[in-house]
């Protein structure tokens, strides 16, 4: 189990290997599909983005309503591929991280390999389980997306699995490679 | 001939949405404890740990098992001696929907359109699927369904040459290309035969059975078996990581289909099966 803090460097990144059992303290901000759409229009516009992109991991989920005296309500990872489109420029921007479910296309890969940033996985569906290590939410951007929003979440020992590393590995491939009856 | 208000529909609906959020069933738990035991691979075996404890929190604190609670998916069998009365059952559906996902705190993830994309706001509507039945009772089963694994279904119109080996690649094909997106470990709903449309109903109703309880037709019992050691081969595992375990279960249903035709509809449901039933 490797403890990692928020914002990512370089060397903590590098040091990142695909099966790495990581638990992540600090902030990091939510975005999904439609969060992404507005960054990229921003960026087109010659705008900032609504966080600070150096360093930064982007949470893809789009949480449950808070019950009263919660932070946050479930929060579990969304499927990521549909961000695959849009990762490489955040990437390049000098985001470090990235946390979902699922696997990513050849772009993003070769985009953590080439600009150092890493993909994690946390348990798809084990949302009320992840929201127990998330002790903060505040919406940052879009509050008319409602689930879709950008939050910044705190969060203490967030449990997660590296799945695309620095390197150019990749977990899912590894797992059916040492798996898989032909 | 009976009457039946249809704000017990509401009522009812608006429970089960709620429940069946916090609450997966004692099959589902059975199956993570299987794994939980016989899965080869330590990562698998440590997912199948948190799900248990995951099921554990969401229903002690009742707070949903996922984030992600769905489409609301309604399926109601009426009986045909019942006359609903009281008002439009498709509101009635509706209004239990829209009062279950606010007071259980349940994510709205309903769009108005496919392409405008505007949240409804309250996850109406709903999509029901009615059948009339003999009798006098309705039978409701509330079946959220979430994005990721939906997205993962196929169906295909196989010409009938194809055959039984044709239809088991096409399954463990549809679960191989899904890979790690579903959230597995995974049930995969098979419907085969009917018409195109028929097909993906009888998979998603499939999905309905108890996990682990074989297909009553003995030829389909055995493919489902037969696909289930095929998916095992696979390697995907819990989460994608590795491992046996990419499928809890296979469950098939057939329906008669024309002579030109072989369809074959999958649906895939993630662990977080999610239904319940009751009947009014
Ligand atoms: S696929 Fe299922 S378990 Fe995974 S996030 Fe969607 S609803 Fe939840």
């Amino acid at each position: 189990m490797k403890k990692i803090t928020t914002p990512l460097t370089d060397e903590t990144v590098k040091d990142l290997k695909a099966g790495d059992k990581v638990l992540i303290t600090g902030e990091i901000y939510t975005g999904r599909d439609a969060a992404h759409k507005c960054f990229m229009e921003e960026l087109d516009a010659g705008k900032e983005l609504p966080f600070p992109v150096k360093g930064a991991i982007i949470y893809y989920v789009g949480p449950s309503p808070a019950k009263p005296g919660k932070p946050i309500g479930s929060a579990g990872p969304t499927t990521s591929y549909r961000m695959d489109v849009y990762a490489p420029r955040l990437i390049e921007l000098g985001m470090k991280g990235m946390i979902g479910k699922g696997m990513r296309n050849q772009e993003v890969k070769d985009a953590c390999v080439k600009h150092g940033a890493v993909y994690f996985a946390a348990t798809g569906g084990a949302a009320a389980l992840i929201a127990r290590s998330i002790t903060a939410a505040e919406v940052v951007a879009y509050e008319d997306l409602g689930p879709e929003a950008v939050r910044r979440l705190t969060v203490e020992d967030f449990p997660c699995t590296v799945i695309n590393d620095v390197h150019g590995n990749d977990l899912y491939e590894q797992g059916v490679k040492e798996y898989a009856e032909a | 001939m009976r009457e039946l208000d249809v704000v017990e529909v509401t009522k009812a609906i608006k429970e089960l949405s709620m429940n069946s959020n916090f609450e997966i069933g004692e099959d589902v738990l059975a199956a993570f404890n299987d794994g939980l035991e016989n899965e080869v691979s330590p990562a698998g075996r440590a997912v199948f740990e948190e799900l248990i404890e995951n099921a554990k929190i969401a229903k002690d604190e009742r707070v949903p098992y996922c984030q992600d609670t769905g489409l609301a998916v309604v399926f109601l069998d009426i009986g045909q001696d019942v006359h609903l009365t009281g008002g439009d059952l498709t509101e009635a559906v509706n209004e239990g929907v829209r009062q279950g996902y606010e007071e259980g705190y349940l994510r709205k993830s309903s769009l108005d359109h496919p392409l405008r994309r505007k949240n409804t706001g309250d996850n109406t509507p709903a999509i029901i699927h009615t059948r009339i039945v003999p009798g006098e009772e309705v039978h409701v089963t509330f079946a959220p369904k979430g994005g990721g694994s939906e997205n993962m279904s196929r169906i295909a119109m196989m010409p009938p040459s194809k055959g039984r080996e044709g239809v088991i690649d096409f399954v463990v094909d549809v679960v191989r290309q899904a890979g790690s997106n579903p959230c597995p470990p995974i049930v995969v709903g098979v419907g085969m035969g009917g018409t195109f449309e028929y097909a993906a109903v009888m998979a998603k109703r499939a999905l309905l059975r108890e996990l682990g309880k074989p297909a009553a037709d003995s030829d389909n019992a055995e493919i489902e078996k037969e696909i289930f050691e095929r998916i095992k081969k696979l390697g995907i595992g819990p989460q994608g990581f590795g491992g046996r375990y990419t499928a809890l279960a296979v469950q098939l249903e057939s329906a008669n289909c024309h002579l030109a035709s072989l369809p074959v509809a999958v649906n895939i449901q993630c662990h977080a099966a999610r239904h319940k039933e009751v009947v009014l």
